[in-house]
């Protein structure tokens, strides 16, 4: 894949390269954290000094559907051991889908100072970088957090249906079957279903995936426009908003339609289909 | 009824004439997991079984692999192979070409070392349930039905030869 710089990206300082993380490995100016579906991976090697975040447990409000909140994020990045001053270098498996969640509610306490290492740990390893099972010795800091702000990135229920009401722009990120109401939940996952499928009116269907490479890498910002400009007709102007089932996969698409596309106002539905296919009354499209 | 299952329960059939034991060895890897009280020792006990991952030797298949034996849904993108043996058991092979999927190989040796040489009438006992004692509850959607998925893949080839003709 080109150099990063060359790819014609809005926003290119978003994304750093494998060859940057190598170099700053001892910089305590940057944490590096892996975020991953796989809950294997991190402890079965990650790259040196690298912390872990989890999105079930570290993300999330242990009771209630939510994230976390201020105190909570305040302990995360205390644990971490960063500061408001801090890059953090995001990276992860799955073309970084569970990292750009992660920087996603980073941003959501406006930790902006957040990237994603392109290719994520499959580049990192298959360019044949250390990978090591060592956790390291973090000193814990204080971090003073403002409260999370759910107005300029997060999208709810309500104003989702003022958006589609309006014909707004909205993006679809699942797979195909889940779009045309075919799939309504996985195996073992009825928590995680919808009394109805199908989509929300109005939705473009491109399955988030379609943003990276093969080998995890994004693609550049001509074959992104291709796909989110060319193909559906979104305009980077016009409030867009992406979602999934239950968020994580939409933020990845968030994380393009911003950073690498520049569009001006993204916001990410984490309710998504889990709460919009079992909502009553709530329109629906197949 | 940990370690009983329903075979075919499609087919509703009694439940006397359709319960049956688990592999031995699956489980002992069950009852070894039912004792995991910690996420980080749950991690560290797969870590140490996707060591002994082994993939399907070249003389039984080779890459590009056939995509009949590819396991649909699982994204670490796994292929099973299940040979006869004479005694009318199966040897079980798996492949899971994704580098990164270490759930995936965990579940192919588990799978590997308990239900080659089984009964048949055990192996398609298992039900993909098994999964979420290995892994717990709170992975992903999408790991969680790959993971199921490979176990039914398994399920599967003991079920076809059972089957009645």
């Amino acid at each position: 894949m080109s150099d990063i710089a060359s790819r014609g990206y809005a926003n290119a300082n978003k994304l750093v390269s494998t060859e940057w993380v190598a170099a700053r490995l001892n910089d305590d100016s940057v944490r590096i954290v892996e975020s991953n579906e796989d809950p294997l991976l991190y402890p079965s090697g990650h790259i040196p000094g690298a912390v872990e975040v989890d999105w079930v447990k570290d993300l999330n409000d242990p009771l209630r559907r939510d994230y976390l909140g201020r105190a909570g994020f305040e302990a995360l990045a205390g644990r971490i051991g960063i500061t408001p001053e801090t890059t953090v270098v995001f990276y992860g498996d799955k073309s970084n889908w569970w990292a750009t969640y992660a920087l996603w509610v980073f941003e959501l306490f406006n930790h902006t100072n957040a990237v994603i290492m392109d290719g994520g740990r499959l580049k990192w390893a298959e360019e044949g970088r250390e990978l090591t099972r060592e956790k390291p010795s973090i000193s814990p800091s204080s971090y003073s957090a403002p409260e999370r702000d759910d107005s300029r990135i997060r999208a709810f229920r309500d104003g989702v249906l003022q958006h589609t009401q309006a014909n707004g722009q909205l993006v679809d990120v699942r797979s195909p079957g889940e779009f045309s109401g075919e799939l309504l939940h996985m195996d073992g996952y009825p928590q995680e279903g919808a009394v109805r499928g199908g989509h929300i009116p109005g939705a473009s269907s491109v399955p988030w995936s379609r943003a990276a490479n093969e080998d995890g890498t994004f693609k550049n910002a001509a074959e992104l426009r291709g796909i989110y400009l060319d193909e559906i007709g979104l305009s980077p102007a016009e409030p867009t908003i992406a979602y999934c089932r239950i968020g994580e996969r939409s933020s990845h698409t968030w994380f393009v339609l911003t950073n690498l596309l520049g569009f001006a106002d993204v916001r990410n539905y984490d309710g998504s289909w889990t709460e919009w296919g079992n909502s009553v009354g709530l329109p629906i499209e197949k | 009824m940990r370690g009983r299952a329903r075979l075919f329960p499609e087919a509703g059939a009694s439940l006397e004439a359709i319960v049956a034991e688990y592999p031995p060895k699956l489980q002992e890897y069950l009852d070894d997991f039912g004792f995991v009280t910690s996420r980080e020792d749950r991690v560290d006990f797969l870590i140490d079984i996707a060591d002994e991952f082994q993939p399907v030797p070249a003389s039984i298949a080779t890459k590009p692999y056939d995509e009949a034996q590819r396991v649909i849904g699982c994204e670490s993108e796994a292929f099973v192979w299940a040979l006869d043996r004479d005694d009318g058991t199966l040897d079980f092979y798996f492949d899971v070409l994704n580098p990164q999927g270490l759930s995936a190989m965990a579940m192919s040796a588990i799978l590997e070392q308990s239900c080659s040489g089984a009964p048949l009438e055990q192996v398609a006992a298992i039900n993909g349930e098994v999964v979420f004692t290995f892994f717990g509850r709170d992975i992903s959607m999408g790991k969680g039905r790959g993971l199921t998925e490979l176990v039914n893949a398994v399920v599967f080839q003991a079920r076809r030869r059972l089957k009645p003709a």
